[in-house]
């Protein structure tokens, strides 16, 4: 369970740099792709690969490959999604900086198989220095025949660019994505139409996530049929984990998709446990927007079974008892968390990202804010849990995109877990108007009957 | 009940003559080169980053009109994009711009504790800039570097693991550069 | 042609057609409300979320339902799709839900509003809302612009449609004014002390389905429901010249442009004629117009409603349409 594809080679000395990526096999799936294959058997090794869409949603990128409407007449474009803004995550960002040419590799394998001479990589506009790093990565690519005008001597020619994002986590959304890249404000599009079809300047086009394109060359040299029996069933493959919140260890790890969720919070290899010698509260495993579970349902699920990091056992259960594994950030809360606190916080994220288009998201994400923030600085009402859980219902599946539910979820599955903690503040002001207040778990047995 | 009250931002045009160096002009030539032909509007938000760095470290008016000009865009779609994103100051900034970032997994390795720290060390409240407009000092949402928390940006730097005695630090060796940043623009390194 | 079911009713419509254009067709009480969507101006739709409805089979080849509510205003019909609009629990029960987020950054202020009584905002509250509010948080309030010479913005009225936006891009030929900022955070404005001033620049006032964009003219002057409304004509050498004109006695109130029973102009007019001439002598009537009388128009027509009044779903037809 713990075989590596992405970072198997992070430790040799200067692979960010062309030459010694190159001399660690880099690009050889580019040589075998270009020169030994067509775009048809690329898309079917992908989709043998079972490998899904890392950036969050999970769809399997084969399929979405296929999707792109190979008869129109306009040019395809590939567009990389490097607009990584979900709070708790922060592997593209470790992925671009030490291995920019993994993700190079891929985009030209991806470019080539889609039938896009033009490819753009939006990167948000925080990661500054990222943006350097991938544009002397792709000028090393062009000077070494990579990229540019007949590419390894074949009629293939492509072009990647750096675009710049400017602070918008709704760019993450892919549509939104393309609509900032064409110089817009970035709100998403109604679709109907899908990007396949009509995506950047009205053209057929398939916007990946970063660690999903990095994983392109490796599985074109190892072949799908092989790729697809790394992990676990559906979920094949390696993800990488950034772990971050109240641990030893907090950082990006690449994990065999099926590893315990224990272990990787435990084991000295992965995250050391909880930072402190403290107990664990709770984890958000995909991102702030999926739902956090208490430690008792991340560590086994309902029925008793240990709880895997894999698509389908981390969603078991539902949204009663399950999560989902999103883009695999984890934030880990020990026991001194305020749940009420860190929702409250959560739902000031997307309150302040919401793009503003759509009515249930605009009005809903501020006002779910506004109630939580009188429930944290002791001013709650009895009814106002009921209003929560009803208000995040109403955003849930509202929208125009996924922004909506990633704003209603962690409102729901907080209550849903942690009621009585969110019950305490109500019934306790004097306590919870000090800022500093913390878990109440010391004063009360939180965890809620499910 | 009491409402918040919301002034209609209305900002004044000053006149006042901008324009980017010519070496400047060649590198927007090459930005907007990167998009296919008729498609120049696509080097909108990469056009404002330059402008912002270049042209008084914020985008006022006169220089959204110019990249406006520059693209041939209305000024309006300048306006409406420059007002939607967070990285896009309309008004003017310190030297340095920190960027404390305040989202979950920050702020429970404390982050708010630092942004505290530096608005009382610098004697400023979020979202205002020093009397020598050295430090402008802001709470901006996660910054994509989680398990380094916490973290603050100052311009193109990330500074992680953040404690009180390290950002004081920091705040100091800033102070003791004054006006001259380190290097060149990051537009000009990075782009 | 293909064949669509709509609250049980079967319409054919070329393919390409939304949902909500071939409600249309149909007509009567199944036609879903429309806050955003405007089929004169391209790219309209999908924001406000009002138009939901709920696909119960999405097509002959594919017959299961769709997994969430789709806006009935861009989501195009396919061949043996059936729809429920007011047949649906769950749209009725999501249409309320809108209702109370629109309103919750809404003044309430209808007793001084001019747009009272041709209010989209007014007739889907009337229609679809709770007659009480959950919000007890501050509401947003911005102070009141002369966004053109005649036109008045009342930002806080506003529900972001973004019509007035892309009437704009669409029929002016220079665009000054947009939506600016993010979130509820957004408003409408031109950012610099700047005035819209275009010939066409008055047809955002009617295109706005709540009082945020109002005629300065007319402000004040009558509730609507007091005027007679005419179809009038003259010889205009920038517009059609075909208006409605609101009408007290033999005084001309206001000028506006002539609606449909969607409330959607037919043609859009010149400043010229909406603003400047107020003089009877400047038309020539044609006769009366008929308004679409929908609620709070109706001045002591009220129809006093039944509260939840949901059509089971699928149980027989649908009342008689009008």
């Amino acid at each position: 369970m713990d075989r590596q594809i992405l970072l198997k080679n992070i430790s040799v000395p200067g692979i960010s740099s062309f030459g010694p990526y190159k001399s660690s096999g880099g690009y050889d799936s580019v040589i075998k792709a270009l020169k030994e294959m067509t775009p048809e058997e690329i898309i079917s090794e992908i989709k043998k690969s079972g490998i899904r869409g890392r950036g969050g949603a999970g769809f399997p990128m084969g399929l979405k490959w296929s999707f792109i409407d190979k008869k129109s007449t306009s040019p395809k474009y590939l567009v990389c999604n490097a607009d990584e803004s979900e709070p708790g995550t922060f592997k593209d960002r470790y992925l671009m900086e030490h291995l920019p040419h993994l993700l190079l590799e891929g985009m030209i394998i991806a470019s080539y198989a889609l039938g896009a001479e033009t490819s753009y990589i939006y990167v948000r506009g925080e990661y500054k220095y990222i943006i350097g790093i991938l544009n002397r990565a792709i000028t090393e690519a062009y000077s070494n025949g990579f990229l540019g005008k007949n590419i390894l001597g074949t009629n293939y020619s492509l072009d990647i660019h750096v675009h710049p994002g400017a602070g918008a986590y709704i760019c993450g959304e892919e549509t939104a994505l393309l609509e900032s890249l064409e110089g817009k404000r970035g709100n998403p599009r109604i679709k109907p139409p899908f990007p396949a079809l009509k995506g950047l300047y009205g053209s057929p086009t398939v916007v990946n996530n970063v660690e999903t394109l990095a994983c392109v060359g490796p599985i074109i040299i190892m072949g799908g049929e092989a790729y697809s029996t790394i992990g676990l069933g559906r979920s094949s493959g390696t993800k990488l984990i950034s772990a971050c919140g109240n641990i030893n260890r907090p950082g990006v790890y690449e994990i065999e998709l099926g590893l315990s969720v224990e272990d990787f919070i435990y084991s000295e290899k992965y995250c050391g446990g909880i930072s402190n010698n403290k107990k664990l509260k709770a984890v958000i495993p995909g991102g702030s927007s999926v739902p956090v579970l208490p430690s008792d349902l991340i560590l086994k699920t309902a029925d008793g079974k240990p709880r895997l990091i894999t698509y389908e056992s981390l969603a078991e259960g539902g949204f009663e008892t399950g999560t989902m594994l999103g883009s695999g950030g984890f934030i880990v809360y020990d026991e001194d968390a305020c749940m009420v606190r860190n929702t409250w916080n959560l739902t000031r994220f997307y309150h302040h990202e919401s793009c503003g288009q759509c009515s249930p998201c605009r009005e809903g994400t501020g006002w779910m804010e506004r109630v939580l923030h009188r429930i944290e600085t002791g001013e709650g009402r009895w009814h106002d849990l009921d209003l929560l859980v009803s208000i995040a219902s109403k955003i849930e599946g509202n929208t125009i995109c996924p922004l909506g539910d990633a704003a209603a979820w962690p409102v729901a599955s907080a209550i849903r877990h942690f009621r009585k903690e969110f019950e305490f503040h109500i019934a306790n002001p004097e306590i919870v108007k000090d800022k500093n207040h913390g878990a109440i778990e010391k004063y009360i047995n939180v965890r809620s009957a499910v | 009940m009491s409402g918040f009250k919301v002034n209609h931002k209305q900002y004044e045009k000053e006149d006042r003559k901008v324009e980017f160096s010519s070496g400047t002009i060649q590198k927007v030539r090459q930005i907007i080169s990167r998009y296919p032909e008729g498609r120049s509007a696509s080097a909108l938000i990469p056009v404002l980053h330059i402008a912002q760095e270049e042209l008084g470290g914020y985008l006022s008016v006169d220089v959204m009109d110019y990249v406006a000009g520059l693209l041939g865009l209305l000024p309006v779609e300048v306006y409406e994009v420059a007002t939607f994103y967070s990285q896009f100051y309309l008004e003017k900034t310190g030297t340095y711009v920190i960027e404390v970032c305040r989202t979950g997994p920050c702020s429970i390795c404390g982050g708010e504790k630092i942004s505290e720290f530096i608005g009382e060390k610098l004697n400023i409240a979020v979202g205002e800039t020093t009397e020598d407009g050295l430090f402008t000092l802001k709470e901006v949402e996660c910054l994509g570097a989680c398990g380094y928390a916490p973290v603050m940006q100052i311009n193109t730097e990330f500074y992680e693991c953040l404690t009180t005695e390290t950002a004081g630090g920091i705040i100091d060796m800033l102070r003791k550069k004054g006006e001259k940043k380190e290097g060149s623009r990051w537009t000009d390194k990075f782009f | 042609m293909i064949a669509v079911t709509i609250d049980n009713i079967q319409v054919e419509v070329e393919e390409g057609t939304t949902i909500l254009q071939a409600a249309r067709k149909i007509g009567g009480k199944i036609v879903p409300p429309a806050m955003c969507y405007y089929s004169k101006l391209k790219g309209t739709g999908g924001k406000c979320r009002s138009c939901l409805v709920k696909i119960a089979r999405t097509s002959n080849t594919d017959p299961r339902p769709a997994a969430k509510l789709v806006a009935s205003c861009s989501t195009p019909v396919q061949d043996g799709m059936v729809v429920q609009n007011i047949t649906s629990p769950e749209v009725i029960e999501t249409r309320k839900a809108i209702v109370e987020f629109l309103l919750i950054n809404h003044p309430l202020d209808c007793p001084v509003c001019d747009q009272a009584g041709e209010c989209d905002l007014q007739d889907f509250t009337y229609e679809h809302g709770l007659d009480t509010t959950r919000y007890e948080e501050d509401r947003r309030e911005f102070n009141q612009i002369d966004i053109g010479e005649k036109i008045k913005l009342h930002m806080t009225r506003c529900i972001l449609c973004y019509r007035c936006v892309y009437t704009a891009d669409q029929i002016t030929d220079k665009r000054v004014h947009a939506v600016l900022f993010r979130g509820d955070a957004s408003e409408i404005g031109t950012y610099i002390k700047n005035v819209v001033d275009n010939d066409f620049s008055g047809n955002v006032i009617d295109v706005c389905p709540v009082g945020a964009l109002t005629d300065r003219t007319f402000r004040f002057k009558s509730r609507v429901w007091f005027l007679n409304t005419v179809n009038a004509h003259r010889d205009c050498d920038k517009c059609s010249g075909k208006v409605t004109a609101w009408m007290f006695g033999n005084e001309i109130y206001r000028i506006t442009g002539r609606k449909d029973q969607f409330g959607e102009v037919e043609e859009f007019i010149c400043n010229e004629c909406r603003f400047e001439k107020k003089d009877k002598s400047d038309w020539i009537i044609e006769g009366p117009r008929k308004i679409e009388r929908k609620s709070v128009i109706s001045q002591n027509h009220y129809e006093i409603k039944a509260k939840q009044s949901v059509i089971k779903p699928l149980e027989g037809k649908v009342e008689p349409l009008t």
